[in-house]
């Protein structure tokens, strides 16, 4: 979907390929990562759909110059950071109150099947 | 299929290797939120809405991190960013609780480095660094029911505490022409990487705590016919083994898995590129995940965080508090001290270095204080399963206590029974041997006493001291030892018993 291109000066960009590559197999995979369970006709409807936004987008590429740096944010702000100094965290009781299981002071989750620890 | 020898792997093949080394800092927070960075606290109590992922929870970036981050940058030798940002890593998986990790990726802070490691026999092997990167650790999953692996398991517990503890990974380019010596190289690099983090004192370096882990890529491909250039043989397929956690495991990792590459290669099969775990118990690795399936992680810059942008003044300040290279720093010891090469080896493969270092900086003389920690206390570190640091003395300690042996108010069996106390918190070494009565008996009048006494006992020895057989005064010396428990000294006694016999010595 992107392509990286970095250079030793530390000036990296991440471009948008043109974008009517949107298939419908490309959506599926979309799909699988997200863990989103879509039928034949929800990849049908969707993949048009995404084809479209996409390609609204692409077009911000396109009027784009070569004098304009690719960003990832609108802000000119930088090195906003945080001293080293603890703050209270939550208790237990609190952290674990908005799980659906817990055991053990433990936020108890399903198998986990096919990966890796 | 048949096995190979690693030899045997390295004699018909090319090894290529490269090696990721996650390192956990020691700040007192976590990468991007305020809840503490502490190991072994109870679980799921060092969390918030940021480590938690809670909707709404807004991370911002520890200023101690990226300073630890772009030291260990410099000592690597990268150039440090101008502007670095981070992005997000996707994945599902419940250590981690916000469904991806924040890391970097096209933009790492410390890229286009290389280090010097030095081997055993002090041959230096050049390691290029492709990038040094920050990002943030996940939480500890715990597998409940079945075997208690992953496998099997009918589910799963999750403690965060550890999730969002800053980590620095870095990435070797990868390593040719090590050869023979790749299980050797490797295994310095990441010493060599442990001891520049706590000479840097960014982080504990203790990987049996998992404070610095390594995953371990190889590949092997032909050698190159005679005459021929070997970089210009394409690099086989690879296999990259997680978490090995020790630095023999790193050596053995590699055996393996160049033993068991070499194999297929042999008989015609295909090495698959993929992830495997390693086993210490059996010295093995098994297949993983295959990468081709499960590496998507669909990075993008993290919306959250605003790029680092270090200036160039902050980066040339935080370069001049760089501690020396460990492997120059050891030369420069080992002439100062005097060591043997296999003192110095010893020492610093008993991570006493700088507990030597330290006691000699407050008075020891190098010699003693190498005696102490890895002698007894050595021993008593190995006895209680601790590393040496564990111990509860001090190189002030150790370099107080030679000094009451230099001063000669104790001697070397006294000194020992004066450490025990120190061990067992008693107090300093003055305070135990005062409190324990230790001190050498230097009183003429109590030594005379005591010879005297023995000297009545046997007569039969004083005829023969005065006989002229001089060295029958042990016996006596002996009897006094025992008489004074340990504390007379014992060249002082002799010279009472020989003017007593009316004998010079």
């Amino acid at each position: 979907m992107g392509e990286i291109d970095t250079n030793r000066r530390g000036v990296a960009a991440t471009r948008l390929l043109p974008m009517s590559s949107l298939e419908r197999a490309d959506v599926a995979r979309l799909a699988a990562l997200a863990r989103i369970d879509m039928t034949d006709e929800d990849l049908d409807r969707l993949s048009g759909q995404l084809a479209a936004i996409v390609d609204s987008v692409a077009k911000v590429a396109e009027v784009a110059g070569q004098d304009v740096p690719a960003t990832s944010h609108p802000i000119p702000m930088s090195n906003v950071h945080r001293a080293d100094e603890v703050r209270p965290s939550l208790a237990q009781d609190a952290a674990l109150s908005g799980a659906p299981e817990a055991e053990d002071g433990r936020f108890r989750v399903p198998q986990i099947l096919g990966e890796e620890a | 299929m048949k096995a190979l020898t690693y030899e045997q792997a390295m004699e018909q093949f090319d090894p290529v290797f490269g090696i990721e080394v996650h390192v956990e800092l020691n700040t007192a927070t976590k990468m991007f939120c305020g809840c503490a960075n502490e190991f072994g606290a109870e679980p799921n109590t060092q969390v918030c809405p940021v480590c938690l992922g809670l909707p709404g929870a807004m991370p911002v970036t520890n200023e101690k991190a990226v300073e630890s981050a772009i030291r260990l940058g410099l000592s690597l030798g990268c150039e440090i960013r101008e502007s670095s940002r981070f992005a997000r890593k996707n994945y599902f998986y419940p250590d981690l609780a916000k469904d991806y990790q924040i890391s970097q990726y096209d933009e790492p802070t410390c890229f286009e480095g290389s280090l010097d490691v030095v081997l055993d026999d002090g041959e230096v092997f050049t390691v290029g660094i492709e990038r040094a990167h920050m990002e943030e650790d996940a939480g500890k999953n715990t597998h409940k029911g079945g075997t208690g692996g992953i496998q099997g398991a009918d589910y799963s517990l999750v403690d965060y505490n550890r999730g969002g503890v800053p980590l620095v990974e870095i990435v070797t380019k990868p390593i040719t022409g090590a050869g023979a010596r790749t299980a050797e190289v490797a295994r310095a690099y990441v010493a060599t990487i442990r001891d520049i983090v706590k000479a840097l004192d960014i982080s504990d370096g203790r990987m049996e705590q998992g404070s610095v882990r390594a995953d371990v890529n190889l590949s092997l491909r032909p050698k190159a016919a005679a005459g021929e250039d070997q970089d210009a043989v394409p690099f086989g397929k690879r296999s990259e083994t997680k978490n090995v956690n020790s630095l023999r495991a790193i050596e053995r990792a590699i055996h393996h898995e160049a033993s068991r590459q070499a194999g297929l290669l042999l008989a015609g099969k295909p090495v698959v590129q993929e992830t495997r775990h390693w086993h210490e118990d059996t010295g093995s690795t098994t297949p993983g995940r295959s990468k081709e399936e499960a590496e998507d992680y669909r990075y993008f810059p993290e919306p959250d965080l605003l790029p680092v942008e270090p200036s160039r003044e902050w980066v040339e300040e935080l370069r001049g508090t760089l501690p020396e290279h460990p492997a120059k720093m050891r030369a420069r010891l080992k002439e100062e001290w005097g060591f043997s090469d296999t003192d110095m080896r010893d020492a610093v493969n008993a991570d006493a270095l700088s507990l030597i270092a330290d006691t000699v900086a407050a008075g020891a003389a190098p010699q003693s204080a190498r005696k102490w920690w890895m002698g007894e206390l050595a021993r008593t570190a190995n006895d209680r399963e601790v590393a040496l640091a564990e111990l509860p003395v001090t190189p002030a300690d150790v370099a107080e206590l030679q000094g009451l042996v230099d001063a000669g108010t104790i001697n070397d069996k006294l000194a020992r029974q004066a450490l025990e106390g120190v061990l067992a918190g008693e107090g300093s070494p003055r305070e135990v041997v005062e409190s324990r009565g230790l001190e050498v008996v230097s009183d003429d009048s109590a030594l005379e006493a005591a010879v005297d006494e023995a000297l009545a006992a046997q007569p039969d020895v004083l005829a023969k001291i005065q006989d002229g057989k001089v060295q029958a005064a042990g016996a006596i010396v002996g009897a006094v030892m025992k008489a004074t428990r340990g504390q007379a000294d014992a060249g002082r006694v002799r010279e009472i018993i020989l003017q007593r016999a009316g004998v010079e010595g």
